[in-house]
């Protein structure tokens, strides 16, 4: 199945992954718009420190401690995808402190669990991050 | 209105050939009846002939037939020839008016032979020294053209339709082992009998259908080898290319078409090893003799004739075989007029040499 | 200093309805033009530090940013432009000759463009490219030969070394050091790919790139900067580099803060030492003795490779180029005047030497009328900027051209002209780690790839419509030109009728 993976090497800490990922979730047509004043909530997030970056979102884990862990039933698997339903979501924080990869955090209205989901519900299709990325750093492909 | 040589005129055209293998020598008539089926090729502004075999009885001396517009002319003209060679013979060319062709120039015809001295001086080798002469008089003389320069052949040209041509210079005269012939279609006003085709150097005569695109790379890739293109047409640079390449070079007319209409390099490319490396030699080295845009061209030589298509066959050429003769044509009825009971005819591919020499001892 | 003469030339104009503040302006400018005020959440910039080099601009999300000429003036004055005094303001301050970067920007004539092409029409007809055979390949190297025959009666390959590319343009020399690791990748990865060659500079190879020696030109010059054995032999051809467009008659000088580690491996000099390359070359002071280093270097690869030899094109061209083809060079390089440059003085750069178009048409025209032209090949550079360009000098008489602005373009140059400064925020002129990052050769070559892709596709068409399907036909071909708007002398330099004529 197809992945995001992150290359280090090329990472320039740019940060616009973030951006892209904010705005695709959104729904918003236009990005200003969307974004304007507003303290994204994104679900890939770039790290950096000691002249290494790199971005950072759900692996898409095979045996995923998230799923798993989650008390009610909100996060399940479906074609290699991990996926949240918000509505099931009741915001107990399980999830996130089962992640070794930190990829999973509260959305902006603090009520339920956010993580990336491949842009599978957003009008972008496949992951906005993946096209935003100036330098080919962040890629989407199939890695055994 | 600008003369043919200062200024590019492009056209197109009809050829036609027949040759003898065993060396029969038939009537130039036959070649006059075929040409004339393909009237509606020419358009009346030039037309020519080629025979070989038609000086037996002169065949180790250079033949030149020229054109010349008047007496001065003509006069600096023989000064010229007195002073290099021994002129063996020297006549009017014989002609017969009809209203098909005007405006004639003096026609003389000049069997010569290089005088010994002027020719060991020149440090070059015999044939050099004649082509050397023959440029020297079209460039230098003004008023003076030689038309045709090869032994035991001649071309015989002026502006109308070719089949009006051959009766001017009663063709039907004169017998030889191959004709080939021209009619032609300038898209331009030429009005120069220099102008028209067969264009010929030494033993080569060059009968060409066609426009070529290469034109300039080749001019200027051949002008640097001596020779001048004077007419700027595509018949005078191929006979030049033709005559670098075989007499100077030493290609053989196999070799030769692998050059000027060669092969694509796709097709080149899948050859076996060593043949592919011939053939890229030969491409390298002589890239700038390649030729593309159409043609059909038939090349007279002594002892053979050869026809050749462009790589891509732009233009119509096809070839008949009857017991010892072979013919070359734009179209199949001007063979079919002179010889209706055709044993073989066929249609040569792109870049296919069609090669036909005289037999055994008649070579 | 207290007194600021010089006003930015160019203006950032910033949309606030559409500015985002996501910062990627800030981060990505090694200029430090622009800044993020926490308190305000809004961007700022200071546009005296900006370059140009549109990096924010291509960036932002949010398509917030342009750059514009400032409106700022001096009282006119047709003699005294804002260049010139803003040049001697610089001056005046700094002391310095004035440097400058890429090729010479002022508004000489441009005769590619006052040169239009022929195609065919009724009397012969065009080829379709998409439906018939379109040859772009092209052999490089002396064609002067006399035909030997084995005892078969079989052609023998007498023919010197040469070079065999698939379209007729190769990537100019530009050295590890004035461009980046990743600049070289991307140019040796798309050379293997695309079936041509790059060319090392003189910086020496490095080690990596070895591998893609069979499409490496590897340069000797003045400076003799990692010239050694294996050098030699790891590529296809080696290029005695004479002179530069952008700087005839001048030496070359990397600045010991771009001599870092790598590069000073490769270059075979200490880390941090300026790396000057002389004017001339000490071992040559005339023609006799380019002829010795020519064979020297034959004779180092064992006369397997070709020889080319580069010199910028100057006034008295065509004389030096026939010397240069009797000296046993194989190939001749002419670098025009609006060639580029890492560096290189200002007034040089914009005031010495000659077009590529002039240059050109005089060599190749030189060496016909002396009966040389097939003993060497012509490769044309000096801002060759799109196929047409490529197909014009073709025609002229080049065998295949050079191309070095057009490829950095590729690889996202803007133009800026900073690279002497070497903070160059595309990757490319910059020895800086976090910047050379910012160009992933994954990227890079492809880029290049699809431009000569394209450009390949663009003469195959044009060739075609003048109903030729090999480009060796086109060579030298300059019926299939004609000029527009030059005078006689022009024209007969070039070699050309006028358009209607």
């Amino acid at each position: 199945m197809k992945r995001v993976y992150v290359n280090e090497q090329w990472c320039l800490g740019c940060h616009l992954c973030e951006y892209y990922c904010a705005f695709a979730n959104t729904g918003e047509k236009n990005m200003a718009r969307a974004l304007k004043d507003i303290k994204i909530q994104p679900r890939i997030r770039v790290e950096e420190g000691n002249d290494v970056s790199f971005a950072v979102s759900c692996r898409h884990c095979r045996e995923p401690l998230c799923v798993k862990a989650c008390i009610s039933g909100a996060l399940q698997m479906m074609d290699g995808v991990i996926t949240i339903d918000q509505d099931k979501c009741i915001g107990c924080c399980t999830c996130i402190l089962s992640c070794p990869f930190g990829s999973v955090a509260l959305s902006p209205d603090g009520h339920a669990a956010q993580k990336c989901e491949l842009c599978v519900q957003t009008a972008a299709g496949t992951p906005r991050c993946v096209d935003g990325c100036p330098n080919n750093a962040i890629v989407f492909e199939e890695r055994g | 209105m600008l003369k043919e040589g200062q200024v590019r005129i492009p056209s197109g055209c009809a050829i036609s050939g027949m040759f003898s293998k065993s060396g029969q020598r038939t009537s130039g008539e036959s070649i006059i009846q075929s040409i004339s089926v393909m009237h509606e090729r020419s358009n009346g502004l030039g037309g020519g002939f080629a025979g070989y075999g038609i000086y037996p009885e002169n065949k180790d001396f250079y033949a030149f037939h020229v054109f010349h517009d008047n007496l001065a002319a003509k006069k600096e003209c023989e000064d010229f020839l007195e002073r290099h060679f021994d002129i063996i013979n020297l006549s009017k060319i014989p002609t017969k008016k009809n209203k098909g062709v005007t405006d004639e120039p003096l026609i003389w015809r000049y069997f010569v032979h290089p005088l010994p001295t002027k020719l060991e001086s020149s440090q070059l080798d015999e044939r050099e020294f004649v082509a050397k002469c023959v440029f020297r008089i079209n460039t230098s003389i003004d008023g003076s053209y030689v038309c045709s320069s090869g032994k035991d052949m001649g071309v015989f040209k002026a502006v109308g339709f070719p089949e009006d041509v051959g009766r001017f210079y009663r063709l039907d005269e004169y017998a030889g082992y191959c004709f080939t012939a021209h009619g032609r279609y300038p898209t331009n006003t030429p009005g120069w009998w220099g102008g028209a085709h067969p264009f010929a150097l030494l033993g080569y005569s060059v009968a060409h259908n066609g426009e070529i695109s290469s034109y300039d790379a080749n001019r200027r890739a051949i002008e640097m080898y001596g020779y001048s293109c004077t007419l700027q047409t595509d018949t005078e640079v191929i006979t030049y290319i033709f005559d670098y390449l075989h007499r100077k070079k030493g290609l053989t007319f196999q070799e030769i078409a692998q050059v000027v209409s060669a092969p694509f390099w796709q097709i080149i490319d899948k050859m076996p090893a060593k043949e592919r490396a011939t053939y890229e030699y030969l491409r390298n080295a002589f890239a700038a003799q390649l030729i593309t845009g159409p043609f059909s061209i038939l090349v007279g030589f002594e002892g053979g004739l050869l026809a050749l298509n462009d790589r891509l066959k732009l233009r119509s050429m096809v070839v008949g075989e009857k017991d010892d003769r072979v013919y070359i044509a734009s179209e199949e009825a001007a063979m079919r007029v002179i010889e209706p009971d055709l044993s073989r005819v066929w249609s040569p591919k792109g870049g296919e040499l069609v090669l036909v020499e005289l037999e055994g001892d008649k070579r | 200093m207290a007194i600021r003469y010089i006003y930015a030339e160019y203006e950032i104009t910033r949309n606030y309805d559409r500015c985002i503040a996501c910062r990627v302006c800030e981060r990505q400018c090694a200029n430090e033009v622009h800044e993020y005020l926490p308190e305000a959440h809004k961007m700022v910039a200071d546009e005296a530090k900006c370059v140009n080099c549109h990096r924010c601009v291509s960036l932002c999300p949010t398509h917030a940013l342009k750059i514009v000429k400032s409106d700022n003036t001096y009282k006119a004055n047709s003699n005294w432009s804002q260049k010139n005094m803003n040049e001697l303001y610089r001056q005046a301050e700094a002391g310095g000759v004035l440097l400058s970067s890429m090729g010479n920007p002022e508004n000489f004539p441009i005769y590619f463009d006052k040169i239009l092409l022929n195609a065919s029409q009724v009397t012969n007809p065009s080829i379709d490219p998409l439906r018939e055979p379109m040859e772009t390949r092209v052999f490089l190297g002396s064609k002067s030969v006399e035909i030997e025959r084995d005892e078969n009666g079989q052609i023998k390959d007498n023919l010197k070394p040469h070079l065999k590319l698939n379209l007729p343009v190769m990537f100019s020399a530009m050295s590890y050091g004035s461009i980046s690791y990743n600049a070289h990748e991307s140019l040796a990865r798309a050379s293997q790919e695309l079936g041509t060659y790059y060319n090392t500079g003189e910086g020496g190879l490095h080690a990596d790139f070895y591998p893609y020696g069979g499409n490496t030109i590897v340069q000797v010059a003045s400076g003799r900067f990692g010239v050694h054995q294996p050098y030699l032999e790891a590529a296809a051809a080696v290029e005695i580099k004479i002179g530069q467009g952008a700087k005839p008659g001048i030496g070359g000088h990397l600045p010991g803060k771009k001599i870092v580690d790598d590069v000073a491996r490769t270059r075979m000099i200490p880390v941090g030492s300026d790396a000057i390359s002389p004017a001339p070359h000490h071992d040559i002071y005339s023609i006799e003795d380019l002829s010795q280093l020519v064979y020297s270097l034959k004779e180092a690869t064992r006369n397997t490779k070709p020889v080319i030899v580069k010199i910028a094109a100057v006034h008295n061209v065509a004389a030096i180029a026939s010397g240069i083809a009797r000296s046993g060079a194989d190939i001749i390089a002419i670098d025009g005047f609006r060639g580029g440059t890492g560096a290189a003085p200002t007034r040089i750069r914009d005031n010495v030497g000659i077009p590529i178009e002039l240059a050109l048409a005089g060599v190749d025209q030189r060496l016909r009328d002396e009966g040389i032209r097939d003993q060497v090949s012509i490769v044309a550079g000096g801002s060759i900027r799109n196929s047409t360009d490529v197909v014009k000098a073709v025609a002229l008489g080049a065998d295949c051209v050079y191309i070095g602005t057009a490829a950095l373009l590729a690889l996202g140059c803007h133009l800026c002209r900073s690279c002497h400064e070497g903070k160059c925020n595309w990757g490319i002129a910059t020895q800086v780690p976090e910047l050379i990052k910012r160009l992933n050769p994954d990227v890079g070559y492809k880029r290049l790839v699809n431009l000569l892709t394209a450009w390949r596709h663009e003469i195959e068409e044009i060739m075609g419509g003048m109903g030729i399907n090999s480009i060796e036909s086109l060579k030298g071909n300059r019926l299939m030109l004609r000029g527009v708007g030059l005078n006689e002398k022009e024209l007969e330099i070039l070699g050309i009728k006028h358009a209607g004529e």
